[in-house]
């Protein structure tokens, strides 16, 4: 009996009418957590009732406060007939749960119905008592934080990273139970709504308790997903990093860094917290060695060709001497090869030495060797447990007892998918996975799983014990798993590691190094020596699915690099379909592997960042969607250009066609290089050291692959080995290639776009920020050809990019950062494309060029203002009594309407009672409504994160049917999404939060019946509630007198 | 081949003001689209004709849904779906409630009912404004009436708390409630050359001069009806015409004054108690609803008309109506000389306003 849950019901402001009679409501409200309900009184003929309830209290066992949402039912009294629901709300208890987060949930919600929307708001209070604060870790997983944010949060640091963690959890979907073909629309959904809420709840706790055995106390870097499986079930599973994280408690941070603005610096070392976004990227004279161009390296690809009929076909063998430290050892000496061989042994006893986080405490990611990645085709399977009879009536909580053993299967699938990259990861001589995702895609009874990530090698610092502080700590916990692993050669090299790789990493271009044996490459590659260090060897081109290093040097400018595919397949069933399917898939992987390079050598560029891959699989095609930012890491070489090599020669127009595009072709890199100002130092040609290596290594070996598993099939995705990076159009694909190289547009003046957290070479960011989600559906003709639909899903996701562009036009200029895109196939024809990014404005002057738009500074600058008032308005409803007043914020009062409102009130002349007679808002209380920004990034530009409240994790459904009436299905999902964000920005200020970082939609799944009119839409969307104050008004609460602050405060929020 | 469905939601709503002028005035989505691309915006920004089309229906999606809750401002700001800088829910609501001063000439005065309502595709066709926005600047007029009908206090005070309207488009539609509430008649031909300012201004001195409310604040009632009482006393002012004496005297006062200030002496002189009639007249009347109606009517008919044949000036008229107003109180008969300034006071600037071509 570990808790007490207190819930108090204040009010409620516009309620639908639900007596037509009389235009009003009488409106109550039950309250419910586990099985156990409250009701308050009935609050007769008002849309805003003001209940003012009791507290309702809750006795509970904190392992039921993990797993179940409040539920909060407001419902119209009727004496005659049932009692109306107006709608619900959901209220996640988990923030309360933990001493760092949030203490109270206070602020008014909207009551949310799945078939009409959100119908008013509702004023609550949330407040925890957890007794025993000794006992608290024990039974459930109480305390761990859970952060979405794939680095370490801002305001703690890491002492340790303890690696992999995983879960799911599988349960029947109540849309396919027989029950749903008695039950209303709005029964059904809520019961789906509900169950996942609960599955939620029950896999973070499932989670927690694995950080707990590790030793650990926070899972950073959390993903979790739905696998809406239809009648074999419904599969929620999650995957993130387990860390021991400590909160620096240097805040205010004004007094530790008066006015600094790049905080970072002087943290950097060894303690890894504050990265401020734009840390200034060093990049020192790289001496480079000569000029030369090499041909493709090719990041590890494979392709598991699986259904479910084969699953005994797996066999591993791990390697265990592949790439281990000896490889290596001759470039970098004893001491590198020792310290690899350490932490290799460290991260060999983990069954998965993988980490989702994308961004790394500085010395963390020593080496990084490419994209690994894995996926493996499934049916799923129709058999529903015998437990499940039809005559069983329905329990929400019962999933317990009737899955036991469906987890196990789709565990084995992910299992075999991890192994698989892991195998990979040893193959680029790697111990480690960084950026790791999984993700799925379903049509019908086929299910393709995938897992991607970055094959690294790690420093062994956050591994074993860190700082001298936490070795105390960790010896007092018994249960360690990996400090276990490293404690046998703690005694020599506990210190000395991390001046061991000091000196073997240079900053800037250490990560480019190449993990692996430069003999055994397991693809062909041209290595050089680094440009900027000269001493070790670095590849050509480099894939990740990391973020960009922040200590990376980096020249000129990134952009968003995309490869788009469609592949037409035929209609089949079952196991054929499999078949068919995994047949296809290494072909569009390897075709979106040639457009990618050969986008990326068009734009100049010889790295991509934030890789992800993503197929999608419809009925009768397979869409292959690639995005990543590309940049010119001034470690690697210069990247050759393209040359055409046309197959039938003595033609002489063909010649000059050829030519043509030869031309065209080189023109492009040319105005791209100058348009992200990629300038690299110029080529001096000097020979020092060893030469580059020498036509010997063409005819080096190749491994053996065998260490993958049988069906494993890898691909040679090189393209020849000549010095320009040649393309043969011999056919009509590579004329179909090139088309698709020049068609697409440049980002027009003044943007820039990335799919990653940061640009690299833009660093003044202004407050100014603008979320978004962009959504399109396109239906296509049937009997298209490959090069048809591959030109329409080209265009599609070129015109979706041209209409942001042109939609966020006044905040130029500008950078759309964290561009995430997820396409779908909803049906036969249907190509859904989703777009969630962020549209951040920076001041151009230290930007240089872009000299012609000097006019279009003031409508940048009015955006930063409005910002500016915003916040200011929250400032003083989230904190009432407390500072941060600018002297520009105090004149800006007069420009907000209630504040206005207010002011006149008491100014005008009139007396009272005049006034009072007012039939104004008295139900408003004047209180306006407390500005959350929203934003995929782990930062708020020009903002300082000062507190994370909790995991925002919300799943909702909303379906109609009567489509044309709310506006067709534009209209539809439109107010939804509207609604989505206005309910994730409710709860995050009912938590006392004002942004939520990391936000991302990982699911938006749209089924419409324009002849029944009806439509149907899930989304999910996650993200972490934070606190954050403005870097400004820091350094003004030092200076500032708190006074005059009262004022305006009008209570109404957080109250 | 086509989008099925295009949406783009920004957790910063994002209103194009063009977008939403055009919206205001009706224009459908297709020609909306025209005038952005005759406007330009498309070279400037590097767009095309399909990006424009796109962006104008999101937008116009958006402005639909803010629309109910346009209809009431206060919501505006209290609400949790569209995240709206107050300086912009500012800009849509002022946007909003707008109107043009071509519309309203044909609608002030009118009942604000269904009938009128139904008349609004003559207008439309008259004005040239599309129905669609004649509809919503109808709407807003009828909803801003119902909302202040029942409302006790400062007519525009009371506007402009409700409807979170600036000062001036507060007093526009105090004008625009009080002509309709006392159906004042605007529409005859002999006012057509009055603007809707003009009639704004007048609204403005009697709301300030001759309701109930401007008297005593204190009092129950409101600021859309004139005050009963004051019109009743107003039948007391006939004197000045019935009486022969007193009218003799009045007038040569006036003349007395004005000899030799004046171009227009003789014609003053001659047309004195016509004139004098005229305005008296007026006053005695009002006190029947019917005549409100007529008031500016016969403020242009009986007093207006014969001084502009005469062709005097402004200043000729400003000279005149002064020692008008004065001389009346040196008589020693007259009595009434509270009633009088109250309603000189207004018939003077009134007139003074309405006396131009």
């Amino acid at each position: 009996m570990p808790g007490k849950l207190k819930a108090k019901i204040v009010a409620g402001r516009h309620l639908p009418v639900m007596d037509r009679a009389s235009d009003l409501t009488d409106a109550f409200v039950e309250v419910k957590f586990g099985n156990t309900t409250f009701k308050t009184d009935v609050y007769p003929k008002s849309l805003n009732p003001q209940w003012n309830s009791e507290w309702f209290k809750f006795e509970v066992d904190d392992e039921d406060l993990q797993d179940e949402p409040l539920q909060i039912t407001v419902l119209d009294h009727d004496t005659y007939s049932a009692n109306d629901a107006i709608g619900k709300v959901y209220i996640d208890i988990d923030p309360l749960l933990c001493s760092e987060a949030a203490t109270v949930i206070s602020g008014w919600l909207p009551i949310y119905d799945t078939i009409h929307g959100i119908r008013g708001e509702i004023n609550v209070l949330v407040k925890v008592d957890l007794f025993n604060d000794l006992n608290r870790f024990r039974q459930s997983s109480c305390g761990v934080k859970f952060f979405c944010t794939t680095s370490i949060p801002r305001c703690y640091r890491a002492i340790m990273v303890h690696g992999f963690v995983e879960e799911l959890v599988v349960n029947e979907d109540p849309e396919y139970q027989w029950i749903d073909r008695i039950r209303t629309p709005r029964a059904s959904n809520e019961a789906r709504q509900r169950l996942i809420f609960l599955m939620s709840g029950e896999l973070q706790r499932k989670i927690g308790l694995k950080v707990l055995e590790m030793g650990g106390n926070a899972v950073v870097g959390y993903l979790q997903c739905f696998d809406l499986e239809g009648e074999s079930g419904l599969v929620v599973r999650a995957i993130g990093t387990a860390c021991t994280l400590e909160k620096i408690s240097t805040f205010p941070a004004t007094a530790t860094h008066p006015s600094n603005s790049s905080p970072s610096k002087d943290m950097k070392e060894p303690v890894f917290g504050e990265e401020a976004p734009g840390v200034p990227l060093s990049s020192g004279p790289p001496t480079p060695l000569r000029a030369q161009t090499f041909s493709s390296f090719s990041p590890s690809k494979s392709y598991s060709r699986q259904s479910s009929s084969s699953d005994t076909e797996l066999s591993l063998t791990p390697k265990t001497g592949m790439g281990s430290g000896g490889s290596a050892g001759k470039d970098a000496g004893p001491l590198k090869a020792l310290l690899k061989q350490q932490t290799q042994s460290a991260l060999e006893q983990r069954e998965y030495p993988f980490f989702t986080l994308t961004v790394f405490p500085p010395g963390f990611l020593l080496h990084v060797g490419g994209v690994v990645s894995a996926r493996s085709v499934k049916l799923l399977d129709r058999i529903h447990n015998p437990a499940l009879g039809n005559t069983r009536s329905y329990k929400l909580l019962d999933w317990n007892s009737f899955t036991a053993d469906e987890p196990e299967t789709r565990d084995a699938w992910w299992e075999e998918i991890r192994q698989e990259i892991k195998s990979h990861a040893k193959s680029l001589g790697c111990h480690a996975v960084v950026g790791y995702s999984e993700s799925t895609s379903i049509c019908e009874e086929v299910c393709i799983l995938s897992a991607s990530g970055t094959a690294a090698i790690l420093s062994s610092r956050f591994m074993q014990d860190g700082p001298l502080d936490t070795e105390l700590r960790l010896s007092q916990q018994p249960l360690c798993v990996f400090s276990t692993g490293s404690e046998r050669v703690e005694g020599d090299m506990g210190s000395s590691a991390s001046l061991g790789f000091e000196e073997v990493v240079s900053p800037g271009c250490g990560f480019c190094h190449i993990p692996y044996d430069e003999l055994n490459i397991p693809f062909p590659a041209q290595l050089t020596y680094c440009y900027c260090c000269r001493r070790y060897k670095v590849p050509d081109v480099l894939f990740t699915t990391i973020d960009l290093p922040t200590e990376a040097s980096v020249t000129g400018k990134g952009c968003l690099i995309q490869a788009r595919l469609c592949r037409t397949k035929k209609k089949a069933q079952g196991e054929v379909n499999a078949t068919a399917i995994s047949n296809l898939l290494p072909f569009l992987e390897y075709e979106l592997h040639t457009q990618l390079m050969n986008k990326l050598k068009l734009r100049g560029m010889n790295a991509l960042f934030g890789l992800r891959i993503q197929i999608s699989v419809g009925e009768t095609m397979l869409l292959g969607l690639a995005s990543a930012t590309g940049v010119y890491l001034t470690a690697l070489p210069s990247p050759g250009g393209i040359q055409i090599v046309g197959k039938t020669p003595s033609d002489i127009t063909y010649e000059q066609h050829i030519s043509n595009m030869q031309k065209k072709i080189n023109d492009t890199i040319t105005k791209n290089k100058e348009l992200y100002e990629i300038n690299p130092p110029e080529v001096v040609e000097e020979i020092i050291g060893s030469p580059i290596p020498e036509p010997r290594q063409r005819s080096r070996l190749f491994r053996s692959h065998s260490e993958s598993s049988d069906d494993v099939s890898e691909i040679d995705l090189s393209h020849g080995k000549k010095d320009a990076f040649v393309l043969e159009i011999d056919d009509t694909d590579a004329v179909e290639d090139i088309h698709a190289l020049l068609t697409d547009s440049p980002t027009p003046a003044g943007f820039y776009s990335c799919n990653t957290e940061i640009m690299p070479g833009i660093q003044n960011w202004t407050s100014a920020i603008q979320m978004f989600t962009s959504v399109r559906v396109f239906r296509l003709n049937a009997n298209l050809t490959n090069q048809g639909l591959n030109k329409i899903f080209s265009d599609l996701c070129e015109n979706l990019l041209k209409s942001l562009y042109f939609k966020l036009r006044s905040m130029v200029p500008c950078c759309l950062c964290h561009l995430n895109f997820t396409v779908a196939i909803p049906e036969d024809e249907l190509i859904q494309v989703a777009v969630t990014a962020v549209a951040l404005s920076f001041d151009k002057e230290q930007t240089l060029e872009n000299g012609k738009q000097s006019g279009e500074k003031t409508p940048i600058k009015a955006i930063t203002e409005n910002d500016e008032q915003l916040q200011f308005n929250l400032e003083l409803n989230a904190e009432t009594s407390s500072s941060s007043i600018s002297p520009k914020g105090l004149s800006e009062v007069g420009s907000h309407p209630s504040a206005r409102a207010s002011s006149m009130e008491k100014a005008s002349p009139l007396p009272e009672g005049r006034s009072r007679s007012l039939r104004s808002n008295r139900s408003y209380s004047g209180s306006s409504v407390a500005v959350v920004k929203m934003t995929p990034l782990s930062f708020i530009p020009g903002a300082k994160i000062i507190k994370y409240l909790g995991i925002i994790n919300m799943f909702f459904i909303r379906e109609t049917s009567s489509l044309r009436e709310e506006g067709g299905v534009s209209g539809f999902l439109h107010t939804f999404i509207a609604e989505v964000f206005a309910m994730v920005r409710a709860h995050v200020a009912a938590l006392g939060g004002n942004a939520v970082v990391s936000y991302s939609m990982k699911e938006c799944v749209f089924m419409e019946n324009p002849n029944k009119n009806q439509a149907q839409c899930l989304i999910n969307v996650s993200g972490d509630a934070v606190i954050f104050v403005r870097e400004s008004e820091l350094e003004l609460t030092s200076v500032q007198p708190q006074s005059a602050t009262t004022q305006t405060s009008n209570g109404g929020e957080g109250t | 081949m086509s989008v099925e469905l295009d949406v783009f939601v920004g957790n910063t709503t994002i209103m194009d003001k063009e977008v939403y002028q055009l919206w205001l005035n009706g224009y459908t989505v297709n020609d909306a689209v025209k005038v952005r691309i005759e406007g330009g915006v498309m070279e400037e920004c590097e767009a095309s004709a399909e990006v424009l089309l796109s962006d104008t229906m999101d937008q116009y999606r958006t402005f639909q849904m803010c629309e109910r809750l346009l209809h009431h401002p206060a919501k505006l700001a209290n609400q949790l779906l569209f995240q709206i800088p107050p300086d912009r829910q500012a800009m849509l609501i002022e946007r909003y409630y707008a109107f043009d001063d071509l519309f309203v000439r044909e609608v002030l005065g009118k009942k604000l009912s269904k009938g009128t309502k139904k008349d609004l595709d003559d207008v439309s066709t008259k004005t040239g404004i599309t129905l669609k926005s004649c509809r919503r600047q109808f709407d807003n007029f009828k909803r801003v009436f119902k909302v202040v009908e029942e409302l006790k206090g400062p007519l525009v005070e009371n506007i402009r708390q409700h409807f979170l309207l600036p000062d001036q488009l507060a007093r526009d539609y105090a004008a625009i409630v009080f002509f309709a509430n006392n159906r004042f008649e605007t529409g005859k031909k002999k006012l057509q050359y009055l603007t809707f300012q003009d009639f704004a201004f007048c609204a403005g001195q009697l709301i300030n001069n001759w309701t109930l409310g401007a008297v005593d604040n204190m009092m129950e009632d409101m600021d859309v009806d004139l005050d009963k009482e004051f019109l009743q006393d107003l039948k007391d002012l006939k004197i000045l015409i019935t009486d022969k004496d007193l009218l003799d005297q009045h007038k040569s006062l006036v003349c007395t004054a004005l000899r030799g200030k004046t171009n227009v002496y003789n014609e003053m002189e001659a047309n004195f108690k016509n004139l004098s009639r005229g305005l008296v007249n007026i006053a005695a009347k009002l006190i029947n609803a019917k005549d409100v109606r007529d008031f500016f009517i016969d403020l242009v008919e009986k007093f207006i008309e014969p001084c502009r044949s005469d062709k005097w000036t402004s200043i000729d008229m400003n000279l005149y109506l002064t020692h008008y107003t004065n001389s009346a109180h040196i008589l020693d008969t007259f009595k009434h000389h509270a009633v009088w300034t109250r309603y000189m006071g207004v018939i003077k600037s009134c007139i003074l306003r309405l006396y131009h071509d």
